[in-house]
């Protein structure tokens, strides 16, 4: 099955949620920053202005675009279809994603992935993950 | 102070409905309302607590309350998907042991197919507020796909394999020929299932439940007022509820909720899943059944797939009959959520009502289990354990 790009929705702005500006001011430079709970030290998915593991602060940093395939699924009753995955980053947290530009026959759990980012619709550009 | 026994499902009633293009939803509200308390032998001015998720239309439980007529001391409109009628016979349960209220109403109606909605297929966008949706909503997050995310990494951790996910389609499918009202009354074999249509790898369109109009309601009352009724006697004996999530990325897909509202309902009602005669399992796709019944501890984890083999779940045929109406496999899914009929279905089998082709012989002990939201995201499983008295 061939990979065809869809287009990407997006919900809201940047600002709807104020403290989550980092990862897309990050976004749109072509980085990946994501939070990181400053007492834990563990990195934290989805973004968010506070940790869950303590109620305490993060701190935002950049992260490495390296990952793995934890699963997937490739939709296939949609047009054109698409293939929604967890990735888990060389950091640790897993993040939804989708898995691109490969024929989706060769999409593996286990298999390496590297962050490339997408603009969508609104023109927000967001992480996505090709084979690395 | 348990909630064991604080409580007797006394009403229960499920609309016949499939789907109702000339019915508003709160007119089915109503109708369900009704028939569970002619059920019961009860009226409408005997209830004085009401419980509805946040679905039903209006604010909270207000507009219901107000079109139905009620005059109630006790709501309650806590809204988790499909499960949100597990977790209000436990909410009713609390209502009743501490005094807030006697004859406790819960309701559930829609009519998604009506509507036109695609439940599984397409994603729905909601408020940009909610906190993950502008980080999952431009992945394509539809209800089939998260499930299968779930049954992808289960075959990858224990080997589970379509064929034996297909044997739980085709253990609802053998009790749905039976079903009047079902959607889907062809018996389906392991081999339909596996060749029907990919929807979202690796679940196929017969590892999916149907999209129904339709509703259900429950009558939950104290012990006096039950006893003092001409119905058989249900009591609730346990109930357990919990929420799982991504866990700030600390994502684990191979279990649900279950794992943990499964033990405060066992420990409450004082058995173990072997002494289970019915079980009511949560069927939005078959991933779900099988996970939720390691997770409830019918089977070790990982060993689902095993379990479900071979009719396991056939009434008459295997160990552990489940879903004798058809589920949500094949009966129906009012309003996208299956945790009231679950309830219904267990009520009938304690009652000696189902159809005699799928009634469990003895039935004494059941369990309803729900999941509601997505088991590849974010989800609450709620146990209602009952006993027939």
């Amino acid at each position: 099955m061939a990979y065809v790009q869809r287009k990407i929705p997006f919900v809201g702005t940047a600002d709807t949620n104020p403290e989550t500006k980092p990862f897309f001011d990050g976004a749109t430079a072509g980085k990946l920053v994501i939070p990181q709970c400053v007492q834990t030290k563990k990195y934290i998915w989805y973004p968010r202005g506070i940790s869950p593991f303590t109620l305490g602060p993060v701190e935002w940093k950049e992260v490495s675009g390296e990952g793995t395939v934890y699963t997937y699924s490739v939709m296939e009753r949609a047009n054109p279809p698409y293939c929604i995955a967890y990735v888990t980053l060389a950091e640790g947290p897993k993040m939804m994603t989708n898995i691109v530009d490969i024929d989706f026959k060769d999409v593996k759990i286990g298999m390496k992935v590297k962050l490339k980012f997408i603009n969508t619709e609104d023109g927000q550009a967001m992480p996505f993950f090709a084979p690395a | 102070m348990s909630l064991k026994g604080a409580g007797y499902i006394v009403g229960a009633w499920e609309h016949p409905t499939r789907k109702a293009t000339d019915k508003s939803v709160t007119l089915l509200h109503a109708e369900c309302a009704a028939g569970a308390l002619a059920d019961a032998g009860l009226s409408k001015d005997d209830v004085d607590g009401y419980y509805c998720a946040g679905d039903a239309p209006g604010l909270g439980p207000m507009s219901m309350i107000d079109y139905m007529g009620l005059k109630v001391r006790h709501m309650d409109s806590t809204d988790v998907g499909g499960s949100s009628y597990q977790v209000a016979v436990g909410h009713a349960l609390q209502a009743i042991a501490t005094g807030r209220a006697n004859v406790c109403l819960i309701t559930l109606a829609g009519r998604p197919r009506s509507e036109g909605q695609a439940t599984g297929t397409a994603p729905r966008a909601g408020s940009p507020s909610q906190p993950e949706m502008q980080f999952e909503y431009p992945y394509g997050p539809a209800t089939a796909n998260m499930y299968a995310m779930c049954a992808m990494r289960h075959m990858h951790e224990y080997g589970t394999t379509s064929e034996q996910l297909a044997w739980i389609k085709v253990a609802a499918s053998h009790h749905a020929q039976y079903n009047e009202h079902a959607m889907l009354r062809d018996v389906v074999t392991v081999e339909d299932v596996v060749n029907s249509p990919m929807v979202a790898s690796p679940l196929h369109r017969l590892d999916c439940c149907v999209i129904s109009d339709g509703g259900g309601a429950l009558i939950v009352t104290k012990p006096e007022i039950a006893k003092s009724l001409k119905r058989p006697l249900v009591k609730v004996i346990g109930v357990g509820e919990a929420a799982k999530n991504q866990s700030g990325g600390e994502v684990d897909l191979t279990y649900s909720a279950a794992r943990w509202s499964g033990p405060p309902a066992w420990a409450m009602a004082g058995i173990k899943p072997s002494d289970i005669k019915y079980a009511s399992i949560y069927d939005s796709f078959t991933i779900t059944v099988l996970m939720q019944l390691e997770d409830l501890g019918f089977c070790e984890k990982g060993q689902g797939g095993k379990f479900v083999m071979d009719g396991n779940l056939i009434s008459g045929v295997g160990k552990l009959p489940f879903n004798t109406d058809g589920g949500g496999l094949c009966s129906n899914h009012p309003a996208n959520r299956g945790g009231i009929t679950k309830i219904i279905e267990a009520v009938r089998q304690l009652r000696g009502e189902a159809h005699p082709k799928v009634q469990v012989p003895n039935c004494d002990l059941a369990i309803a289990h729900g999941t509601g939201g997505s088991l590849g995201t974010r989800h609450v499983g709620s146990t209602v354990i009952l006993e027939r008295e």
